[in-house]
């Protein structure tokens, strides 16, 4: 009994199933805490006001955009290693999850900028490096549309999907030569000498823990979908054939 | 490698398109531009380093899908791969008869173009320096992307989405190495990065794309 054995299609539909529920009310349960406590329960921020609190919505997205595709680069790497079909589905899962988080953290991030450094968008590193991620995103999704054999496709966009991460990288380290930003450093780093206070901190926890359960929970459900949508070609293909 | 080199290179100067166009395509942008944004040579002089690189960009993936389409079509690209040749060289073959075919014209041409952008003179230098050291990872990256799309039908749209991301590295080093140039600033850091962005791609980047190119002919 290893663990590879749970990424047997199979089983991976068995032991999802009843996770699936669990996954998504502790999610919901934890964003509506979270975002409550965030919204209602903690007080204006000193200078900022009260829009200090889109916090809650602009760190856990960004934070899972980054995260969303370093999940993409490893399922890729156990498809090219160990050709286990669920992982190449969970990368091709997880890619538009992680453009909505991208999405949701670009958009929040105006909202919140317009009032703080008065304008919606600036070509700062972080944002910039942000807006790259997103294209990478999408080319990636692109090419997983525009290729029909479905092996074929997993393949490639494994291989993209490795190279882009050293790009993504590159880029994000790139643009920090080539301006000075607007944007705050991390104020969440586990050494507590600059974070964000710690009112603030705990309902951030939370929605934070919400945003990674949400993620989780989607994905899994996108992937047992492809699963299916995989079966019911499959079947469709023999009915042809018979 | 040297035969394959010399075909591809007779190949691109023979069937005729590919090795003008890129260049006339640098040519137009670059006309465009003072249209676009006004004659005023203070406008221009400040934005030429980007307009000028932007441009060589563009024209380096005009051309970008011919590497490997027309190969894969008459069924060239099978035959190479069984050759004795191993399949990461020649990726780097035709990384290399892209750069000779269309970089290095770029290179050589910009100067001329800078002058109708009304570059600082002190620039002229280092734009044709970052032009030598960054196009040849444009090509290189450039072939990983045509050797992804190669298969498909309608592969020129997505090759550009797929590429221009990762131009995006090389693209900021070698835009500011021309603008620290014209400033009278010392470019050597964007210049080195930029080396080693190129001597990064080059190392990995046959790898992927030989990989690619296997998934792609199975």
């Amino acid at each position: 009994m290893s663990l590879w054995e749970y990424a047997n299609p199979k089983r991976f539909m068995g032991w999802t199933r009843p996770l699936l529920p669990w996954t998504f009310a502790l999610a919901v349960l934890c964003l509506v805490v979270g975002l409550v406590w965030g919204f209602f329960f903690t007080p204006d921020d000193f200078r900022q006001g009260s829009t200090v609190k889109i916090i809650y919505l602009h760190v856990p997205s960004a934070l899972m955009a980054i995260n969303a595709w370093i999940m993409m680069l490893v399922a890729s790497v156990i498809w090219v290693v160990r050709r286990h079909h669920v992982s190449a589905l969970a990368a091709r899962a997880a890619a538009p999850v992680g453009v909505v988080f991208t999405l949701i953290a670009l958009i929040t991030g105006g909202i919140w900028g317009q009032p703080m450094w008065g304008t919606y968008w600036a070509w700062d590193p972080r944002l910039t490096s942000f807006l790259i991620l997103f294209l990478f995103y999408l080319g990636y999704i692109a090419l997983w549309e525009a290729i029909e054999d479905p092996d074929t496709a997993a393949d490639l966009t494994a291989v993209l999907c490795m190279v882009g991460s050293v790009f993504a990288i590159l880029s994000r380290y790139a643009v920090l030569f080539w301006n000075q930003g607007l944007h705050q450093g991390a104020s969440l780093s586990l050494d507590k000498e600059e974070n964000v206070a710690d009112v603030f901190w705990f309902p951030l926890l939370v929605c934070i823990a919400g945003f990674v359960l949400l993620f989780i929970a989607l994905v899994l459900m996108r992937t047992r979908t492809e699963i299916r949508a995989r079966r019911i070609r499959a079947l469709e293909a023999r009915a042809r054939r018979a | 490698m040297i035969a394959l080199l010399l075909r591809d290179l007779r190949l691109a100067v023979r069937a005729g398109g590919g090795f003008g166009l890129g260049l006339a395509f640098f040519l137009i942008v670059v006309v465009l531009v003072p249209f676009g944004v006004g004659p005023e040579t203070a406008v221009l002089s400040r934005i030429a380093p980007g307009i000028l690189w932007v441009a060589s960009l563009l024209a380096a993936l005009l051309s970008l899908d011919r590497i490997f389409a027309l190969d894969f079509e008459d069924g060239a690209l099978a035959l190479i791969a069984t050759s004795p040749l191993p399949l990461e060289g020649a990726a780097l073959v035709k990384a290399l008869a892209h750069w000779i075919t269309t970089g290095l014209p770029l290179t050589l041409v910009a100067p001329a173009l800078g002058f109708l952008l009304s570059l600082a003179p002190e620039a002229y230098a280092y734009l044709l320096l970052s032009l030598l050291i960054g196009t040849p990872a444009l090509s290189m990256i450039g072939t990983f992307g045509a050797a992804l799309t190669v298969g498909l039908r309608r592969g020129g749209l997505l090759l550009s989405l797929l590429v221009l991301p990762l131009y995006v590295p090389t693209l900021i080093f070698g835009a500011e190495a021309v603008r620290r140039g014209a400033d009278g600033l010392d470019p050597t850091g964007a210049l080195m990065l930029m080396g080693g962005i190129t001597a990064g791609c080059f190392a990995v980047l046959p790898f992927a794309t030989a990989a690619v190119l296997r998934i792609n002919l199975r």
